[in-house]
C-alpha cells in the first residue's frame, strides 16, 4: 500500500534513520513507484515534520541534523533514478552559501546548507574564510537565486557588506537575494549593509529562503524579463 | 577558612590531563607555517600542518611557565595577581554594540560609549582591571582592536585585558604599550596589560593565533589563551570531554609560547560555552557554561597555572531579572572557583552588547561574592560569650564597643543601586534600571582623568596620529576633535 510506504518513509525522516529512509528508497525503486512521488509525498512530507517540530522545541538540533542525514540518503538513492527517467525535481532555489573572508566558523552556514538541502534547495557551500569575490564568481556560475553569508566574529561580521558591495560592482546584486546570519549578526545590521534578509538561526534561515524566492518570482512576474 | 567551590576531584583532573595529552599527540594539534619550524625544532613531529606534541615536550613546556605573575597599574603599582587563588574581575571585551543609555535598545557603539565605559569601569573598585571592552565604530575597522586600547590607556590606569584583531597590528598594540610605560623593557618589565589569544576550536591554531603567541612571548607581554568549545558543537558534548579540549587547545598553545621564549607569562583561560540545541545560541548564563568555565580553571590550577574564564555575562537582551540572575550565579562561583581573572562584566545578549548600566549592577553582584570570598572569620577571642558578658539578656548589641568596630568588617555596604529601604519606596520609586542610570551618572562626576607625563602624553597622540591618518582616520575620536593638530582641544 504506497499510504503505508509514504508513512514509512515519513517516519524514517522524522527518526533520523539513513539507512531505513534509504531502504525504503530501494524498494520504491524496485517496486517502480515514481520516485518524485517517493520525495513529495514521503520524505519531504517528513522533514516538514521535523521542521515544525523544532520550531516548537519539541526537536533539537542533533535531531535535525540526523534527519537531514536520512533525506540525503534518499535522495542518493532517488535522484539517479529521476536522471534516468529524463525528469528532475523542481530545486526550491539555488543557494551560494559561505562564511566571510577572515572567519573559519563553520558550524552554523553547515547547519544551514543541510536544512536548505533537505527542503529542497540546491545548495553550494563554498566553506569557510571566503571572499567577496568567490561569492560572485559562484553566484554568476550557477545563476544563484541567493547567496547566503555566515559570521561569527564582530570582527569579521563587515566583511558580509563587502559580500553585497562585490555583487553590485559585479552588477548581480538586483539578480540575486542576499541572506545575512551568524551569532553577532541582527536584523537591524542586515538592513544596514543592504542585505535582504536575516535569520536568527537555521531553521528559520530555511522559512526566509523561501520567502526571498516567493518575492523573486513575484518581482519577475512584475517585471518579465 | 577560604569558601571553595569545586566540581572535579584530583582523579578526574589526571584523567581529564592524560587523555589531554593523548590528543595533542594524536590526532594532533593543527599549527600555522609561521611555527613549523620552531616545534620540530623541538622534535615535534608536523605532517600536512598537523603537530603531534610529544607528551614529553608538553610537560617541559608546563614546567616552564611562571606559577605567577604581576600586571602592573600606571604608577607601575602591582594591581593584579595571576596566581594561586587570586581573584579578579574586569569588563567583557570586544563587544561591537552597546545598549543605549538613553534608549536601551542596542546600537553600534562608538568611541564616546567606550570613553563612558572606561570611566565608569576607573571608578568601580571591584574592578581590577579594564579591557578593551567595545569596538569603536566611527573608527575604521582596520585599526579597531589598537584604538580600544589607545582609549583605555587615555583614560585609565589600571591594567588592561586586550588582544590583537590580527598577527601584523599586536606590535601597534604593543607599542602603544611600551609607549605609555616608558620602553619596551619597561613594559616587559612591569607589564600593564595582559593579550587574549585564541585558538580555533577544534585544536587549530592559526596563523594569527600562533603568531601572536610567539610574539608575546618574544616581547615579554603576558598572553591569555582564550579557549572556547562549543559543548555539542566544535567540542564533545559532554562537559568532562569539552573540558578535555579545552586542556588540550590549551597544553599546545602553551607549548607553542614557551618554546619561544621558556618562562613568558601565560595564562590558562576560556569562554567556553555549551551549544544550545534548540538554537545553536551559545548561552553564557547557562549553568552547563559556567560548569565548564569552573572545571576549565580547575584543570589549570591542579597544574600551578595562573587562570581565567568568562563569566558575569547574561543572555537576555535587555537588562532585566534573567541577565542579572544569570551574572549573580556566575559571579558567585567563579570567585568561589578562585579564578585569577574573570572577565565578561556589563555583557549581555550572547556577549553581543555591552551595557554600562549593567556593568554597575554586576559590579554590586562582584562586590557580593569579593565579601562571600572573605568567609566568616573568628574575628573575637570569644565569638559570642564575651558580648553577652557584658550585654546579658538586654539584647542590646548596637550600644557595644565591638559593634561599632566590627560592622565594617562584617557588612560590606553596597551603592545605592542595591534598594535596601534608604529611598522612600512610595509611587514612583525608581526601578532597578533607574538607580543603575543614576548611579552611572555620578560615578561619571566623580571620574577624573589623569594625564600621563606630558613627554609620553605628546608620543602617544603623535604616534596614534600617525597609524591613524594610515587608515584615513581624521583626529582622534574619543580624545581629540579632528582639527586638532591646528588647535589642540580636548572633547
Amino acid at each position: 500500500m504506497p499510504d503505508d510506504t509514504f508513512s514509512a518513509m515519513r517516519q524514517s525522516i522524522i527518526n533520523g534513520a539513513p539507512e531505513t529512509a534509504s531502504e525504503l528508497a530501494q524498494q520504491a525503486v524496485a517496486t517502480g513507484m515514481a520516485p518524485l512521488d517517493a520525495i513529495n509525498n514521503g520524505y519531504v512530507p517528513g522533514m516538514q515534520d521535523v521542521g515544525d517540530q523544532f520550531a516548537h522545541g519539541q526537536m533539537f538540533l542533533p535531531d535535525m541534523m540526523a534527519s537531514a542525514e536520512a533525506m540525503r540518503a534518499a535522495l542518493a538513492v532517488l535522484e539517479p533514478e529521476l536522471k534516468k527517467q529524463g525528469t528532475q525535481r523542481t530545486m526550491a532555489g539555488v543557494v551560494v552559501l559561505g562564511t566571510t573572508k577572515g572567519d573559519i566558523h563553520e558550524i552554523g552556514k553547515t547547519l544551514v546548507g543541510t536544512l536548505l538541502t533537505a527542503h529542497g534547495f540546491s545548495v553550494h557551500d563554498l566553506g569557510v574564510d571566503v571572499p567577496g569575490e568567490k561569492f560572485v564568481t559562484k553566484a554568476r556560475e550557477l545563476n544563484a537565486d541567493i547567496v547566503g553569508v555566515s559570521a561569527l566574529l564582530t570582527t569579521t561580521m563587515k566583511n558580509q557588506k563587502g559580500v553585497i558591495e562585490a555583487l553590485e560592482k559585479a552588477g548581480l546584486r538586483s539578480q540575486v537575494k542576499v541572506m545575512v546570519g551568524g551569532a553577532p549578526v541582527s536584523r537591524r545590521w542586515a538592513d544596514e549593509i543592504g542585505a535582504d534578509g536575516y535569520a536568527k538561526d537555521a531553521m528559520s534561515a530555511v522559512a526566509l529562503a523561501r520567502q526571498l524566492m516567493e518575492q523573486k518570482t513575484q518581482s519577475a512576474v512584475k517585471e518579465p524579463s | 577558612m577560604r569558601p571553595r567551590f569545586q566540581l572535579l576531584d584530583g582523579a578526574f583532573v589526571e584523567r581529564i590531563l592524560a587523555e589531554a595529552f593523548q590528543l595533542i599527540q594524536n590526532p594532533g594539534v593543527r599549527v600555522a607555517p609561521y611555527v613549523v619550524e620552531l616545534l620540530r625544532g623541538a622534535g615535534i613531529e608536523i605532517e600536512d600542518g598537523i603537530a603531534h606534541i610529544p607528551d614529553a615536550v608538553a610537560r617541559r613546556a608546563l614546567g616552564s611557565v611562571p606559577h605567577e605573575f604581576f600586571l602592573y597599574d600606571r604608577s607601575g603599582r602591582p594591581a593584579v595577581h595571576y596566581g594561586g587563588d587570586s581573584v579578579h574581575f574586569d569588563p567583557g571585551s570586544s563587544c561591537l554594540n552597546i545598549l543605549d543609555p538613553e534608549t536601551q535598545q542596542a546600537r553600534a557603539a562608538q568611541s564616546a560609549d567606550l570613553v563612558r565605559l572606561v570611566q565608569v569601569a576607573e571608578m568601580l573598585p571591584q574592578l581590577a582591571a579594564q579591557s578593551t571592552a567595545m569596538v569603536c565604530n566611527d573608527v575604521p575597522p582596520e585599526i579597531g582592536d589598537w584604538y580600544r586600547l589607545l582609549l583605555v590607556l587615555w583614560y585609565s590606569e589600571k591594567p588592561v585585558v586586550t588582544g590583537a584583531f590580527s598577527a601584523s597590528s599586536l606590535h601597534t598594540l604593543l607599542e602603544l604599550l611600551a609607549i605609555e610605560s616608558g620602553g619596551a623593557d619597561a613594559l616587559r618589565n612591569k607589564p600593564r596589560a595582559v593579550f587574549d589569544v585564541c585558538p580555533s576550536p577544534p585544536l587549530n591554531w592559526s596563523e594569527f593565533a600562533s603568531q601572536n603567541l610567539v610574539d608575546l612571548a618574544r616581547a615579554g607581554v603576558p598572553a591569555e589563551i582564550v579557549s572556547m568549545p562549543l559543548a555539542g558543537a566544535t567540542a564533545p558534548v559532554t562537559l568532562a570531554g569539552s573540558v578535555v579540549q579545552h586542556a588540550a587547545e590549551c597544553i599546545s598553545g602553551i607549548t607553542i609560547h614557551q618554546l619561544a621564549q621558556p618562562g613568558a607569562p601565560i595564562v590558562w583561560g576560556g569562554a567556553p560555552a555549551i551549544f544550545d540545541m534548540r538554537t545553536g545560541k551559545t548561552p553564557m548564563g547557562a549553568i552547563e557554561t559556567v560548569m565548564l568555565d569552573v572545571a576549565c580553571a580547575e584543570v589549570g590550577k591542579h597544574l600551578g597555572l595562573p587562570t581565567h574564564a568568562y563569566l558575569v555575562a547574561g543572555d537576555g537582551r535587555v537588562i532585566d531579572a534573567q541577565v542579572e540572575m544569570e551574572s549573580g550565579i556566575s559571579a558567585v562561583l567563579g570567585a568561589l572557583a578562585g579564578i585569577n581573572m574573570i572577565s565578561g562584566a556589563g555583557m549581555l545578549d550572547f556577549l553581543a552588547c555591552h551595557s554600562i548600566e549593567k556593568l554597575v549592577i554586576d559590579a554590586e553582584a562582584i562586590a557580593s561574592a569579593q565579601r562571600l570570598l572573605e568567609g566568616v572569620e573568628p574575628r573575637t577571642e570569644s565569638l559570642a560569650t564575651a558580648v553577652f558578658a557584658q550585654t546579658g539578656l538586654h539584647g542590646d548589641f548596637l550600644k557595644l564597643k565591638e559593634t561599632r568596630t566590627l560592622f565594617r568588617k562584617e557588612q560590606y555596604f553596597p551603592s545605592a543601586l542595591i534598594d535596601r529601604g534608604l529611598a522612600d519606596a512610595g509611587d514612583g520609586a525608581p526601578g532597578i534600571l533607574e538607580r543603575a542610570q543614576q548611579r552611572v551618572e555620578e560615578l561619571l562626576s566623580a571620574y577624573e582623568r589623569r594625564a600621563l607625563p606630558s613627554d609620553r602624553e605628546q608620543e602617544l597622540i603623535a604616534f596614534a596620529q600617525r597609524e591613524g591618518e594610515k587608515a584615513g582616520l581624521e583626529g582622534l575620536p574619543g580624545i581629540l576633535q579632528p582639527d586638532y593638530a591646528r588647535e589642540p582641544r580636548l572633547i
